[in-house]
């Protein structure tokens, strides 16, 4: 296109503007790239959760144990393929402070129902071998420098005032939302090592339903084989446990989106107030323009362009750099197991910007497209 | 000389437009950075609220919260007898807790929310001073009886007054609701601690916790000292208080950390907005400023100006913010405390403080704003402004 030089000297002839604008677009979306991170990380947890499992708690309370025998009644239910238990360890990692979820796993049964979490092959066995063996989410051992065959002592579980874990291997996720922060040992060990009246328990189960079986009725079944027995169960699709956390946090998260949505939009409406202003400023530019033989069309374009130009290159700052922030990190210390840029934020940010950017040129574009060369010229 | 504050008001008026936008930008950051911090300040007062200075908390060495914490039957004798522990006519002042969770439908969307259940004795009362029970009685010890919390009475189904509430497969009775004075007691249902203990098939005699009143305030230390020296009594002691204020730590980081994000990214967007509102004054007012100059103010008296005329932009918006959020003050939400699992009440506190802060906040981005742009128009050459002209 010829006309770039004349778009870059409009651009450049302000330059402090440019790159003021640009500056507010640029913080504008990295703002809601921002926010929708945020969100993505509050619904990550009912994202990641298996839409083929069921979760079995203790009825009264899911602080309360099950039997570990329960496992095999839960397998005779029809259509649950596969069954596997897990117990909350909630040990200190050198500091109270350094909050990770911590889970006693069935060694033999945990990967098939958790699929998503990928562990090579040889580091599993080596984990089976052991049993002072662990696993650790990739995020929890890079956060604390840990390596395949480390010695990891927890200590000031409610098992037990010291532990000591060999880390024998490291999982990824298959998706970009899996929690990367949870650390796995055998639940073996803690049952030997644990206290005797814990012998045997276990704090859930996780079963995975075969596929075309209907959810609610496998629950049910579940739940109906335990009823009126010592410790009666609650069955629960993962995605609704979820979700029933989620919600409790409810107030937080909505008050924050609407917070952010209520900036989001006054930053636009300064942003486009402030380029509507510029091209408002040079009407009788438009004017020598259309005189010396531009087209309604060609004024029209160039105008929207220059908007478009500024909401690009401010637009693409911002989602830049909150892919450099999201990369960093969780900006809250272990609140979020997963906090990262969802692809669709980019693209509505990018969306956003432009849509902005345009609709700021366009009123001035059609004042200017329409204007009467003779009136705007005498106000030279 | 000064310039005269008239002028940079009319200035200000016959700008109204931009004026309008710069001071909506501040007023909306201003907000926004009001309501978070009077969010985290009001979860926090609620829940140091709930601790007594002069009371003391027991639990299990190394427990992160009082649900996984466990004191034995021994350790309570050993704390009973211990000359740090408050008396009256009827014994020591010391109440032994069991502390479980369950799920009841909340009010609003009919779904499950976490609510803590306490078990306590006849003594709770006369430990735990904030808490008096304004309707119905207090439970007896050995019935099926509960008292609702005032904020649980509201906040679920099925917990009001003369109710019945299923909990771990047995009926309790809601006796009476008490008023915890906005603490989070005030979100938890009370029961006998014996009948919690075996309904929930745990062992009898351990409780979560004990909360002891100090016979005086600094006796802490001793306690402690006992504590440390008698190795029956591995237990960790902290000033009631002092528990409560960490347990709010978590949840007030996660606000203050995200809020303060989100304010900066905002505090940098309304700053700009300032800036592209000032340096569009200062150029629409080339010849007024070379006109000033020629009349013989100097170049200080017009970046003083300047900054005067964006720091009063940028005060209406924080007033204006401020304004916006003071309704909130009092506005009871709840959330999830992610250190106890259980669903919390707490009300928004916007405090002489946080609106000071806001202010301060406003003044700092109303100079940030306005003084690159003063100091372009002071450093105008005269003689081309005005030959603008």
């Amino acid at each position: 296109m010829k006309f770039w030089p004349l778009l870059f000297a409009n651009l450049g002839r302000r330059k402090l503007r440019t790159a003021l604008t640009a500056g507010s677009f640029a913080v504008a979306i990295f703002l809601f790239c921002l926010l929708l991170a945020i969100r993505a990380g509050f619904q990550q947890g009912v994202e990641a959760a298996g839409a083929d499992r069921l979760l079995v708690i203790n009825k009264f309370s899911f602080i309360q144990p099950l039997p570990v025998a329960h496992r095999d009644r839960i397998l005779q239910v029809p259509g649950v393929e596969e069954a596997t238990f897990a117990s909350w360890f909630g040990g200190i990692y050198q500091d109270p402070k350094n909050m990770f979820p911590q889970f006693a796993i069935d060694h033999r049964t945990y990967r098939d129902v958790f699929s998503e979490f990928l562990v090579p092959e040889a580091e599993w066995q080596a984990f089976a071998a052991d049993k002072m063996g662990a696993i650790a989410g990739e995020g929890i051992a890079r956060r604390f420098g840990w390596k395949v065959g480390d010695r990891i002592p927890i200590k000031d579980s409610p098992y037990g005032s010291y532990f000591e874990f060999n880390l024998r291997g490291i999982y990824t996720g298959a998706r970009p939302h899996d929690d990367l922060t949870q650390f796995w040992f055998r639940w073996d060990y803690l049952d030997e090592k644990g206290p005797v009246e814990m012998k045997g328990r276990v704090g859930w189960y996780t079963a995975r339903v075969k596929p075309g079986a209907a959810m609610a009725v496998v629950a049910r079944d579940i739940d109906a084989r335990f009823a009126n027995s010592a410790f009666e169960t609650r069955t629960q699709s993962e995605q609704a446990w979820m979700a029933s956390w989620l919600e409790q946090m409810g107030n937080i998260e909505l008050l924050m989106l609407v917070i952010g949505s209520v900036v989001l939009f006054t930053l636009l409406l300064v942003t486009g107030n402030t380029m509507a202003m510029s091209v408002r400023e040079r009407t009788s530019e438009l004017a020598v323009l259309k005189t010396i033989g531009f087209g309604d069309g060609a004024v029209l374009v160039l105008v929207l362009a220059e908007g478009a130009l500024i909401a690009a290159v401010g637009g693409g700052a911002g989602i830049l750099l909150a892919k450099l922030f999201t990369l960093g990190g969780d900006p809250t210390g272990g609140f979020f197991p997963a906090f990262r840029l969802p692809g669709s934020a980019v693209v509505a940010g990018a969306g956003i910007a432009l849509a902005v950017g345009l609709l700021a040129g366009l009123i001035p574009a059609l004042t200017a497209m329409r204007l009467h060369v003779v009136q705007a010229l005498r106000r030279l | 000389m000064a310039i005269p504050l008239i002028y940079n008001l009319e200035s200000v008026r016959a700008r109204w437009r931009t004026t309008v936008v710069a001071v909506l930008g501040i007023a909306g950051t201003v907000g926004v950075f009001v309501a978070m911090l009077a969010l985290a300040t009001g979860f926090e007062a609620t829940l140091v609220a709930s601790g007594d200075p002069g009371n003391a908390i027991v639990r299990r060495k190394g427990a992160s919260s009082e649900l996984d914490s466990a004191v034995t039957l021994n350790q309570l004798r050993a704390l009973e007898d211990s000359s740090e522990v408050a008396r009256d006519g009827e014994g020591p002042l010391i109440s032994p807790e069991v502390v479980v969770i369950t799920s009841l439908p909340l009010r609003k969307t009919g779904s499950d929310a976490s609510v803590q259940v306490r078990g306590v004795e006849q003594r709770a009362l006369q430990v735990h001073r904030g808490v008096r029970v304004v309707e119905g009685r207090f439970l007896q010890a050995g019935l099926y009886e509960m008292v609702a919390g005032r904020n649980a009475a509201g906040a679920y189904t099925g917990v009001g007054l003369g109710d019945e509430v299923k909990l771990g497969g047995t009926r309790w009775r809601v006796v009476g609701v008490m008023d915890a004075g906005g603490s989070a007691f005030d979100s938890e249902l009370w029961c006998d601690a014996d009948l919690l203990n075996s309904t929930y098939e745990r062992p009898a005699g351990v409780h979560q916790s004990v909360v002891l009143r100090l016979a005086a305030s600094e006796k802490l230390s001793a306690l402690q000292a006992r504590m440390d020296g008698d190795p029956r009594l591995q237990c960790q002691v902290e000033r009631e208080t002092e528990y409560y204020a960490k347990s709010s730590r978590m949840m007030t980081g996660f606000i203050l950390s995200l809020g303060s994000i989100v304010a900066a990214v905002m505090g940098l967007g309304a700053v700009f907005a300032a800036l592209n509102t000032m340096y569009a004054a200062v150029a629409e007012r080339t010849r007024e400023i070379a006109t000033l100059r020629a009349l013989g103010f100097g170049g200080g008296s017009v970046v003083v100006s300047f900054v005067l005329e964006s720091l009063f932009v940028s005060l209406v918006g924080g007033l204006l913010g401020c304004l916006a959020v003071l309704p909130l003050n009092g506005l009871t939400t709840a959330t999830l405390n992610f250190q106890t699992f259980s669903h919390l009440s707490f009300a928004f506190q916007v405090t002489p403080l946080l609106l000071g802060l806001g202010l301060g906040f406003a003044l700092l981005m109303g100079l940030t704003g306005g003084l690159p742009p003063a100091i372009r128009a002071a450093r105008l050459p005269v003689a081309v402004a005005l030959r603008d002209l």
